[in-house]
């Protein structure tokens, strides 16, 4: 299976987009998860939360709700939302691989979450279009060299301490 | 799905550790929990019943340093070994980049043991992977137990396709960084081949 490759350009694209929706939803933080529960960006007050939970948590949820999903005969159920006391959580999927994760409070509302997820999700999708572009063009002659095409034993064994 | 950030200089890897009920999967993520160091280690999230047994997944992000400028990370899953949680287990294997398979070593076991290896067959097939290509460690757990199948017969009836194997005892740790280490390798010289 092909590796997902994330390459600063597109970084900062991605970083960019969740700003503007993180801005534009008046929300405390906004995450983007890979499908398999990797991190891929992130933009507000994320310090007060553990991301790499959040992001492992939420693949595992998303997982568990598309199971649902095919149970009944749904192709996907594209939105979840979370509702709690002071802060909610909105999640959707992005360009079918991805997870954009948006935390709000009271100083925001469901219907503005939802109308801005929905125009940053277009924004999303074309920079994994040039992502995805990117990545078929890496994989011929002429890409970047992938990093590890040179790593030696020993770099590995360092690696554990042998 | 191995993902390379190159904006962070990351490189992040998926473990799973497969095997049948109460076989020490879990025990093999709390060993490595505790004797890991606090800056490499993230939390580690057990979503479990209220007896313990795993529910969904246990996750562990473990940091094992850096690696021509990248800092190499591995997240470790573990699945619910009961039978009825096929529905789960399949969903943990999604994006995975080696597989871990526990075996419980008592003799009454066994039977379990290989039913779960064809269920992680199958269930690799349907993520399109296969089992005979993945990277793969197999181990033996509990060989601390009175009731234990010799370890050359284990290996002949669990044994894959000459995988790396272990003999192990979770609760005190023998075995278990072993394991790891061996799948963690094959996963980085897979890597190096693409």
């Amino acid at each position: 299976m092909a590796d997902f490759v994330l390459y600063e350009e597109e970084f900062k694209h991605l970083e960019e987009a969740l700003r503007r929706l993180r801005q534009e939803a008046n929300a405390k933080a906004v995450f983007l998860i890979d499908k398999n529960g990797q991190q891929i960006a992130s933009a507000g007050e994320i310090e007060q939360f553990d991301v790499t939970s959040l992001a492992s948590l939420t693949a595992g949820n998303v997982a568990a709700t598309d199971g649902l999903a095919k149970l009944i005969g749904e192709r996907e159920f594209s939105v979840l939302f979370h509702e709690g006391q002071q802060d909610h959580i909105h999640i959707s999927i992005v360009a079918k691989r991805a997870i954009l994760v948006v935390i709000f409070d009271d100083r925001s509302s469901l219907g503005l979450v939802r109308l801005r997820v929905k125009r940053a999700s277009v924004d999303l999708e074309k920079i994994f279009d040039t992502m995805a572009q990117k990545s078929d063009r890496g994989a011929g002659p002429g890409g970047p060299a992938s990093p590890f095409s040179e790593i030696t034993d020993d770099d590995i064994d360092a690696l554990f301490g042998e | 799905m191995t993902f390379i950030n190159y904006a962070s200089k990351e490189i992040n890897c998926k473990i799973v550790y497969y095997g049948p009920g109460l076989c020490g999967k879990t025990t093999n993520l709390q060993y490595i929990y505790n004797k890991t160091a606090p800056e490499s280690k993230g939390k580690m999230i057990s979503l479990a019943t209220e007896a313990d047994r795993t529910l969904f997944f246990d996750f562990l992000p473990l940091d094992l340093g850096s690696i021509r400028g990248f800092t190499t990370r591995f997240h470790l899953y573990t699945v619910p070994g009961q039978v009825f949680y096929d529905a789960s287990r399949k969903l943990i294997l999604k994006g995975v980049d080696g597989v871990i398979f526990v075996a419980d070593s008592q003799e009454a076991r066994m039977e379990a043991n290989i039913e779960s290896i064809r269920n992680l067959e199958a269930n690799l097939k349907e993520h399109g992977f296969d089992l005979s290509t993945i990277p793969y460690a197999l181990q033996f757990n509990k060989r601390d137990l009175p009731t234990v199948v010799p370890v050359d017969e284990m290996y002949r009836i669990l044994n894959y396709k000459r995988e790396p194997t272990f003999e192990a005892v979770a609760t005190t740790g023998v075995g278990v960084f072993d394991t790891l280490k061996s799948v963690a390798k094959q996963i980085l010289i897979e890597l190096k081949k693409r």
